[in-house]
């Protein structure tokens, strides 16, 4: 045990942490020169899902230092916020991270938040300056921007290199050197914590565990605490290049294990696993269920799909725990589900993978966040959609989510960004210049608010220079109405949105714009209306049509004049019928891209 | 009951609306009438006997053939093809190349209608178009037609023009009124792809005249023809009793034609086929004994559509009984569910068995027959 290191590596994008992780696994002799070029060599597509090596979540290395033989067990962290919880479980399984900076771009907001996970979970942090073989790397700079933020000393920051290897044997005599080896009792009861779990379609669900006490041994009984299932290992193993089974893991080491289970549901991150007979008094501290706080409808394209969109997303769930949905019907849409992402990102990405796995041709709702609606009677309720809010003379308060937000600028746009995020009902927490010209700000904002079109304005505004990241922290009391859409005087569910009264009217006139730009002229006059209640708040007209016709003769060619009304018709079908309305799919996302 | 189409694709200039096929290399007249006779023997089988009853010299520019080409071509069609001895043979001619002598010679030909290509009384529109005539030429190319004996003439006029204005376009359908011509063609102006008014329009550099001026000018056509006695029997034509284009009538009435020359359109019930649009190609492939032709075999839902578009073009509508032959009587009853919320706004009406556009239901014509079409890939 004394012989084991656990570290995760912190980076933003692109900053060099697959690069950096390649040269550990190939000084360390855990992947052949050999496999390494083949990797290089693959094709882009591959090249950019690049960290294939330790996308396996977490892998072992052998090395020798003062004739001594250590385990290295490098686990992997997701990199996005919307995977905090996920990524505060990798983290708890360590003992010491490596802060990789990429020396010509400095510190980023999101490398921050995860800074911030490991210094809360005491991790010895290795502060490691990467691409020094770049002429435009600015090392004084950013090491002033390391020291600011974790208070290390300069001596000890490694300037390092994945390009060329520079640095390489220092990190890793820096992880040997400075991070501890785990601590846990041997003899104790096994406690071990899953950190992450995969599922592979041959042998189900892999899940991957630290243990931090006691041992775990082939064909054991074991219980998974939270979720009470019992389970027996099938089998134990440690993650090298390939899973390598063992018939024994004992305290401190990484491992895996596969027994059977079927979907990623049963499997929860933060889980404790322990004995059947004699269990562990606790389990490990700070499980979570986490809870999806993005909600939106998701709907077939073509109606006829809603099954096979059912299964797609069972599958999906498969392997995405946080991912969840139920049935949901909407006048407009016709039959879909409610779904639940942890964030925006997550969202994105499993639109993406319905249509890139699956096939699915989906319309996605505007999204909005989970609330907390208290009503007169004491009760208190979810609400994941604007139309599941009760009665307004029923409702005592509503709170919804808020998040603390991070954004790391140059001083140039600071103006600009705050005021982006006043507008969007923030409060100032805290503004730091971390250099001349480097400002960190932090607000307390609406999760709310970040769902609609934040990024793109920050982005915007920015031009580019301003990354930014946020977690949750609770929840506020907030004044929030309804808000319909109508369309020649028929409500229009998909369309309606909870909104902070003090919005509602901008809000509302923006969004019947915005529908009158995509909504095609018909034949007759649209009406389009916004509506608090019984009250209109912002009306627009969509003119009808009153010229169709190709008056032109096209001589006897009659092919050409099939074939364009043929494709005025399959335009129109691919539209929603509500009402006497056709309504274009891109119409349901109006609302995030409002200017 | 047939026709013949001919394309002669050259033209002096180019109109700043066109589209249609035409290249200004004149000089290669005489390759294409030898080419146009080639590819009348190749094909001559392809009517399978049937009798004609039109030909058609359309454009470009027809009225750039000499009056012996015209008859060369004509000399070959009636040794090709069964001829009727009183088929309507229509040239279209533009103003400018309708000198006295060159009427008289065509006069002499088995060339019985001219279609004229005016577009406008206006010398500023007629600019504004490219055209190569003012609008004195064109009053007196019509006069000089007539002078010569032949009163079976159209005229083509384009209304909703850049900056156009009902005053203006009035006085155009005035002017037709006082030549005394049987026929007029008008066409709503049209933005064709890659042509100068779609290229400046896209540019900003004219203006499209707005919609409520393009209906107005529309109802101003349709109550002129109403009261000079002009009948509205196709969306943009318009003759005096016996004088209805028999050539066009009969694209709308599915009948069978051979389109010859480059760009030209062929149908036979079956399939439709159409020529390269490119000269040397062309030539060159029927000079090698081959036909420079795509085709499209029509599926049951082709004719569905087709039958639909040309029919409700025309005054005569769909003619319900007709259509029930062809597609049976589930279909018509379809048909007729699907057209009920058009005949419930007057776009559409029924009248002896026939489903007709209203005048409303004209400037809508495209909206309602997609709403009427088949998906090809649809049951
Ligand atoms: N010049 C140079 N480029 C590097 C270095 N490390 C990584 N890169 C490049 O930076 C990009 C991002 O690297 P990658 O390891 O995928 O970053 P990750 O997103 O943090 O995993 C790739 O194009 C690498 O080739 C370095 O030390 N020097
Ligand atoms: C193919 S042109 C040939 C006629 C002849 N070359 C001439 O210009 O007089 C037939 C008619 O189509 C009409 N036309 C052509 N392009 C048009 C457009 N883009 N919009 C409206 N009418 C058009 C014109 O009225 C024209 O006279
Ligand atoms: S309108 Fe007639 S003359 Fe003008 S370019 Fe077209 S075909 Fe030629
Ligand atoms: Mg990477």
């Amino acid at each position: 045990m004394e012989n084991i290191r656990n570290f995760c590596i912190i980076a933003h994008i692109d900053h060099g942490k697959s690069t950096l992780a390649d040269r550990l696994l190939q000084v360390t002799n855990t992947i052949s020169e050999r496999d390494l070029q083949a990797q290089v060599l693959d094709d882009m597509d591959l090249e950019r899902e690049r960290g294939i090596t330790i996308k396996s979540h977490a892998i072992q290395m052998d090395y020798e230092w003062n004739n001594q033989k250590y385990v290295l067990n490098l686990i992997d962290t997701p990199g996005h916020v919307d995977f905090s919880y996920e990524v505060s479980r990798s983290i708890a399984a360590c003992e010491g991270a490596l802060l990789i900076i990429d020396a010509t771009q400095g510190i980023q907001a999101q490398t921050i938040s995860n800074l911030y996970l490991a210094i809360e979970h005491n991790l010895e942090i290795i502060p490691i300056l990467n691409k020094m073989d770049l002429p435009n790397a600015m090392p004084e700079e950013v090491k002033d921007q390391i020291i600011e933020l974790i208070g290390c000393d300069e001596s000890d920051i490694i300037e390092a290199s994945g390009k060329t290897g520079q640095g390489v044997p220092e990190i890793l005599e820096a992880i040997i050197k400075k991070i501890p080896a785990p601590s846990g009792e041997k003899d104790a009861p096994l406690q071990a914590l899953i950190f992450d779990s995969v599922f592979n379609s041959f042998r189900g669900i892999i899940a991957y565990f630290k243990v931090n006490h006691g041992e775990i041994r082939k064909g054991d009984l074991v219980k998974f605490v939270n979720t009470g299932k019992e389970y027996n290992a099938d089998e134990v193993g440690v993650l090298r290049l390939k899973p390598e089974p063992r018939e024994i893991l004992r305290t401190g080491d990484v491992g895996y294990i596969i027994s059977g289970i079927k979907t990623s549901k049963e499997v929860k991150v933060g889980d404790t696993i322990t004995h059947v007979k004699n269990p562990c008094t606790r389990a490990v501290a700070g499980f979570e269920d986490v809870k999806p706080m993005v909600f939106a409808g998701v709907y077939p394209v073509d109606a006829d799909q809603y099954e096979d969109l059912r299964a797609s997303l069972e599958k999906l769930q498969l392997n995405d725990a946080s991912l969840t949905f139920e049935p949901e019907s909407s006048l407009a849409l016709g039959f879909g589900f409610r779904c639940g992402f942890l964030g925006l990102l997550h969202m994105e990405i499993v639109q993406e993978r319905l249509d890139r796995e699956f096939d699915m041709n989906v319309i996605t709702t505007v999204p909005n966040v989970s609330f907390t609606c208290y009503t007169k009677k004491g009760e208190k309720i979810e609400v994941h959609n604007p139309s599941g809010l009760p009665k307004e003379n029923l409702i005592d308060y509503i709170e919804e989510p808020y998040i603390k937000a991070q954004i790391i600028t140059v001083a140039d746009y600071i103006g600009p960004i705050m005021k982006l995020c006043i507008d969007k009902r923030g409060e100032l927490q805290s503004q730091v210049y971390t250099s001349s010209n480097r400002v960190e700000v932090s607000f307390e904002m609406p999760l709310s608010e970040i769902v609609f079109d934040f990024y793109d304005k920050l982005k915007s505004i920015s031009k580019g220079y301003a990354s930014f990241d946020y977690y949750r922290t609770g929840f506020k009391r907030a004044k929030l109405i309804k808000l319909d859409i109508l369309l020649n005087g028929e409500s229009v569910d998909a369309l309606s949105a909870l909104i902070h009264v003090d919005h509602a009217y901008e809000f509302g006139r923006k969004i019947c714009e915005k529908l009158k730009e995509l909504i095609p002229r018909q034949q007759f006059d649209i009406a389009i209306q916004a509506a608090i209640g019984a009250k209109i708040i912002a009306r627009e007209t969509v003119k009808a049509v009153r010229k169709d016709v190709t008056a032109k003769c096209y001589g006897g060619d009659i092919t050409r004049k099939r074939k364009l009304l043929e494709k005025q018709k399959k335009g129109k079908k691919r539209m929603r019928q509500i009402g006497n309305v056709e309504v274009p799919q891109k119409a349901f996302l109006a609302v995030l891209k409002l200017d | 009951m047939s026709g013949i189409y001919i394309h002669i694709p050259f033209c002096r200039t180019r109109c700043h609306y066109c589209d249609f096929y035409t290249t200004t290399q004149i000089k290669r007249k005489p390759e294409l009438v030898d080419a146009l006779i080639k590819e009348m023997e190749l094909r001559q089988l392809w009517l399978e006997g049937e009798t004609i009853k039109t030909i058609y010299f359309g454009g470009g520019t027809p009225s750039l053939l000499s009056a012996d080409e015209v008859s060369m071509i004509l000399d070959a069609a009636n040794n090709l093809f069964r001829l009727d001895s009183k088929s309507e043979i229509t040239i279209e001619a533009n103003p400018d190349d309708l000198s006295t002598k060159q009427i008289r010679l065509l006069a002499n030909t088995p060339v019985n209608r001219f279609s004229i290509g005016i577009q406008s009384f206006h010398n500023h529109q007629l600019q504004l178009m490219n055209r190569r005539h003012t609008a004195q030429e064109a009053v007196d190319s019509v006069k000089r037609v007539q002078d010569a004996g032949i009163h079976n003439i159209s005229v083509d006029l384009i209304y909703g023009l850049p900056e156009s204005n009902r005053t203006l376009w009035n006085q155009n359908l005035e002017q037709v009124s006082a030549l005394n011509v049987k026929h007029l063609s008008a066409y709503h102006l049209t933005y064709e792809k890659g042509t100068v008014f779609e290229v400046k329009s896209r540019q900003g550099k004219i203006f499209p005249c707005s919609e409520e001026e393009s209906i107005l000018q529309f109802k101003a056509l349709v109550n002129w023809a109403k009261e000079q006695d002009f009948i509205h029997y196709e969306i943009s034509n318009f003759g005096k009793k016996g004088f209805f284009s028999q050539h066009n009538t009969n694209y709308w009435m599915q009948q069978k034609y051979i389109g010859l020359g480059p760009s030209a359109h062929s149908y036979n019930i079956e399939t439709r086929s159409w020529n390269v649009s490119n000269l040397s190609v062309y030539v060159n492939t029927i000079q090698k004994g081959e036909l420079p032709q795509e085709s499209e075999t029509l599926s049951e839902k082709n004719k569905y559509n087709e039958f639909l578009i040309t029919s409700l073009r025309t005054r005569w509508g769909i003619k319900l009984d007709v259509f029930e032959r062809l597609f049976g009587s589930e279909e018509k009853e379809r048909l007729i569910q699907k057209a009920a919320p058009y005949i419930k706004q007057e776009k559409l009406y029924l009248k002896d068995n026939s489903m007709i556009l209203t005048d409303e239901g004209v400037f809508l014509s495209d909206l309602v027959l997609s709403e009427l079409m088949v998906l090809p890939d649809e049951d």
